[in-house]
């Protein structure tokens, strides 16, 4: 099942519908590591609120996703981890240290304004 | 109600399939639904385990019950290449696979009973087990 990938002002937003097999994620990641080039985005929301669970390999598939878009010059946050999901994640040993992480889509957004490189135009301010 | 099934495992898509499967299962008994992700967790890290080092395998899941509890009882197997080293296995971040190592350590946290059968050439059959409130 592919994840539909919505272009929103600078950003990607990568809304995942279902569950997701392990060639799903790593098609995921690509495209959007491809497509953060093509729209000259400057940020990516994985939004994983339908997930019911996540093991190791999709930790580690969103972790080097998170990696790429960040050598790729745009920056990444994953939203909607629910508190089951994340209790399983804990247990586990799990944590997703290195990559961002927001409530929702809403406050998803919030971060990529805060944090998302401003435009490559001529520089504002001074 | 079946009180147990059985997941083949060749494929990744087998591993999603597994851990519904036993998940749907598991809801039949006293669960919360952390207890739930939990089940499915372990069994989604089982079923990887067998794709990754044996290539093929089965998930069983099934009711049990033990001293007026009831739970659930969930064996990966198959007829892999073993494991050599269990006690390296079961180390958090041990892997021959790139992987983040954390797959049998990590059920065994999961889940209340957790025992490890394998030897060398002749595969390797985990049962695990947790028990409903």
């Amino acid at each position: 099942m592919q994840v539909p990938i919505l272009k929103q002002r600078d950003y990607l937003i990568a809304s995942i519908q279902s569950a997701l097999t392990d060639a799903d994620l790593l098609r995921l990641r690509d495209d959007l590591v491809e497509q953060v080039g093509r729209y000259r985005s400057r940020g990516v929301i994985v939004d994983v609120t339908v997930l019911d669970v996540m093991d190791s390999f999709a930790v580690r598939t969103l972790s080097s996703l998170a990696h790429m878009i960040k050598l790729r010059g745009a920056e990444t946050v994953i939203v909607g981890i629910q508190p089951d999901v994340a209790f399983a994640m804990v247990q586990l040993g799990l944590t997703l240290s290195s990559v961002a992480t927001a409530l929702d889509l809403e406050e998803g957004l919030v971060y990529l304004d805060s944090r998302a490189k401003p435009g490559t135009g001529t520089k504002r301010g001074r | 109600m079946d009180a147990e099934l059985r997941v083949p495992i060749a494929a990744d898509a087998d591993i999603v399939t597994a851990r519904q499967e036993g998940r749907r299962l598991a809801s039949h008994l006293d669960f919360s639904p952390s207890d739930l992700t939990v089940i499915s967790a372990a069994i989604s890290e089982l079923a990887r385990n067998i794709v990754e080092y044996a290539g093929s395998g089965e998930v069983h899941v099934r009711l049990v019950e033990k001293g007026g509890r009831r739970g659930v009882a969930i064996t990966a197997a198959d007829n892999g290449p073993g494991i050599a080293d269990i006690s390296l296995a079961m180390q958090d971040g041990y892997s021959t696979s790139g992987s983040l190592g954390l797959g049998l350590p990590g059920a065994k946290r999961l889940m209340d009973e957790f025992e490890i059968h394998t030897a060398v050439g002749k595969g390797t059959r985990v049962v695990m087990r947790k028990w409903a409130r």
